[in-house]
């Protein structure tokens, strides 16, 4: 039998009072694969993250993680779990360093607890010293190792996106998650990110959504279309591209001659 | 940030922990050079300022645990002269009904008292932020002096407990004059504790807590327990200031709760922002002028003749007018003072980097 996927999210069902944010959604996201989650404003895009990190309960469906069903999923867990997501616009430490950002992001390769901090034993040193070194490779790999002892806020955006997003790989994740993370970008910025995406998708699955249309279909192997909460389309770029129904729950409906 | 430096970012500094020494063995040699000067210093003031030095030493500690809290993970709590409250009447209570028991273990267990009201309080307090926990923090410091009037047998009521405490090895009696001695053992106790705040702030449980303090999602997301760790900051906090108030109790050889009145915890607070929010050494910087600003500008009020209604408010104003000023003109505090010169009289060679290594001072 083949290995179930990384995640598999089935019918995956939120409510807002009366309003259904997301439909019986169901997906899967798999090593070695780019999916894209589209969908216009309102299409339930990041609440379907929000379920996925935890922040959001699911009334119905489930989550499964290497073919686990996830239960009493809390966001403090992903990065154990091996998830790791970036967030729309920042979210970035504003008062720590560049460094200590993407160190706390290196947070969960360390193993020594509170009581060892305390007395400050030269182990804990040791491995201060190591998450070091892995923040800066990433850092470096990013090329922004330059900017490390700046505060984010003093960096231009694209810099800045560059730093949450290595936030997140450092905890090398086996599934990524990236919320819009072209927002902003300039035209260059965006043609790096998305070389980049290729890249990493040779070591983990990413899911991203994303606004912009070119990049999702230059890097994404599938995508998967939200409409008013449901899955309305799931299928390579150019079959969803292809999708009349996407065509109509973008533009509206094609009045027929 | 200058537009070439992002073009051609400087190559990165490299990689290095400052000398060989484990972060203990360096806050130690820190602690026991400090304790040194401390008993040096006690040894040429009169024992009116011995005790003033002692008093800076226990406000010291409990500002450094505010500085835990609240310079580290945003919690703002207006209720620490509550914890003192708590250390104070555990080491009073001991002294009084357990005289058996050595000094030191009655410190251990106000800590452990405070520590458990600290903890109480911080699971509460998990769930409130900003206003709504400074008020539930300022109604602790309101309500929980005034359990002394509900059992006043047990606790002394208004007039509090007092006592005395042996605590001097019958070697140094006769030669070394009580409040000097006070002095080193309040003085001990506080390096020891800090030297584990400054462990414990340098190190990766600082960084998850600031990391709380900034952004709540994207630490949750890095994988730390938002709610955990601010319980674990509120433990930590108000067992500093447990032992702080254990120290005034010792020192003062009495537990009243007159010394635990809201104004004390609006002063910690006060001088927590005037010697510069998240640094230990901004504790120092306020704690010195808690003592020294308050017995200074009473003096000066004494020598002026002033007649009581001015005298008693005087310092008071001081104490606020100072603080407006230096807030105004160093927002970082009077350690910021220090900082903001040293990166401009130093020579532009890599900026960011200075500040980082300020900010490990910490």
């Amino acid at each position: 039998m083949a290995e179930p996927p990384l995640l598999r999210v089935s019918d995956v069902t939120v409510r807002f009072g009366g309003l259904t944010a997301l439909d019986r959604v169901s997906f899967t996201a798999g090593h070695g694969e780019v999916l894209g989650v589209i969908g216009p404003n309102g299409a339930g895009k990041t609440t379907l993250f929000n379920v996925v990190c935890g922040f959001q309960q699911a009334q119905e469906g489930s989550l499964r993680w290497r073919g686990q069903v996830l239960r009493g999923h809390s966001p403090h867990r992903l990065a154990a779990l091996g998830i790791t997501r970036t967030l729309q616009g920042l979210g970035l430490f504003g008062h720590c360093t560049v460094l200590d950002n993407v160190m706390i992001g290196a947070d969960r390769h360390a193993r020594t607890g509170g009581l060892a901090g305390f007395f400050g034993l030269r182990r804990t040193a040791r491995e201060d010293r190591a998450l070091r070194e892995r923040a800066m490779a990433v850092l470096a790999d990013l090329g922004i190792d330059g900017h490390r002892d700046a505060l984010p806020g003093a960096l231009p955006y694209g810099l800045a996106k560059r730093v949450a997003l290595a936030r997140a790989l450092v905890a090398e994740p086996d599934l990524l998650l990236l919320d819009e993370p072209a927002g902003g970008l300039s035209e260059q910025d965006m043609e790096d990110l998305g070389s980049r995406v290729r890249h990493l998708a040779e070591s983990m699955a990413v899911v991203l959504v994303e606004h912009h249309m070119d990049l999702v279909m230059k890097v994404c192997d599938r995508v998967v279309v939200l409409d008013f909460g449901r899955v309305i389309a799931d299928g390579t770029p150019a079959q969803v591209q292809a999708d009349p129904a996407v065509t109509e729950a973008y533009l509206g409906a094609v009045p027929r001659a | 940030m200058a537009a070439d430096t992002v073009i051609a970012p400087a190559p990165p500094a490299p990689v290095t922990s400052r000398a060989g020494l484990s972060p203990l063995a360096r806050h130690l040699l820190l602690a026991v050079l400090a304790l040194a000067a401390i008993v040096l210093l006690s040894m040429v003031v009169d024992p009116f300022t011995n005790v003033r030095l002692a008093t800076v030493g226990y406000y010291l500690l409990a500002v450094a645990g505010l500085t835990v809290l609240t310079g580290l993970t945003g919690q703002v709590s207006l209720g620490h002269g509550a914890f003192m409250f708590v250390g104070a009447y555990t080491v009073a209570l001991l002294v009084v009904y357990v005289p058996a028991l050595p000094f030191w273990v009655d410190l251990l267990l106000a800590a452990v008292a405070s520590g458990l009201a600290g903890a109480l309080t911080g699971a509460a307090a998990a769930r409130l932020t900003g206003p709504y926990l400074a008020g539930a923090t300022l109604a602790l410091a309101v309500g929980l002096p005034s359990v002394t009037q509900r059992f006043p047998d047990f606790l002394g009521g208004s007039n509090g407990l007092g006592f005395t405490v042996n605590s001097m090895p019958a070697g140094l009696a006769g030669t070394v004059p009580s409040t000097r001695w006070q002095a080193w053992v309040v003085w001990a106790v506080v390096l020891a504790a800090l030297v584990l705040l400054a462990n414990l702030t340098r190190g990766r449980v600082g960084r998850r807590l600031r990391a709380v303090r900034d952004d709540e999602v994207s630490a949750a997301l890095a994988g730390i327990h938002v709610g955990r760790m601010k319980v674990f900051a509120f433990l930590v906090s108000a067992v500093c200031a447990g032992l702080a108030g254990g120290l005034q109790a010792f020192l003062l050889g009495t537990a009243a709760p007159g010394s635990f009145t809201p104004a004390l915890s609006l002063s910690l607070l006060a001088a927590m922002v005037l010697g510069g929010v998240g640094s230990l050494w901004g504790a120092l910087w306020g704690a010195l002028a808690l003592v020294f600003l308050q017995a200074g500008s009473e003096e000066l009020t004494h020598a002026l003749a002033l007649g009581t209604d001015v005298s008693n408010n005087l310092p008071l104003a001081i104490y606020g007018l100072v603080l407006i000023g230096v807030v105004l003109a160093f927002p970082q505090g009077i350690h910021g003072i220090g900082r903001t010169l040293r990166t401009r009289l130093r020579p532009r060679r890599t900026p960011a980097r200075t500040s980082a290594d300020d900010e490990g001072e910490a």
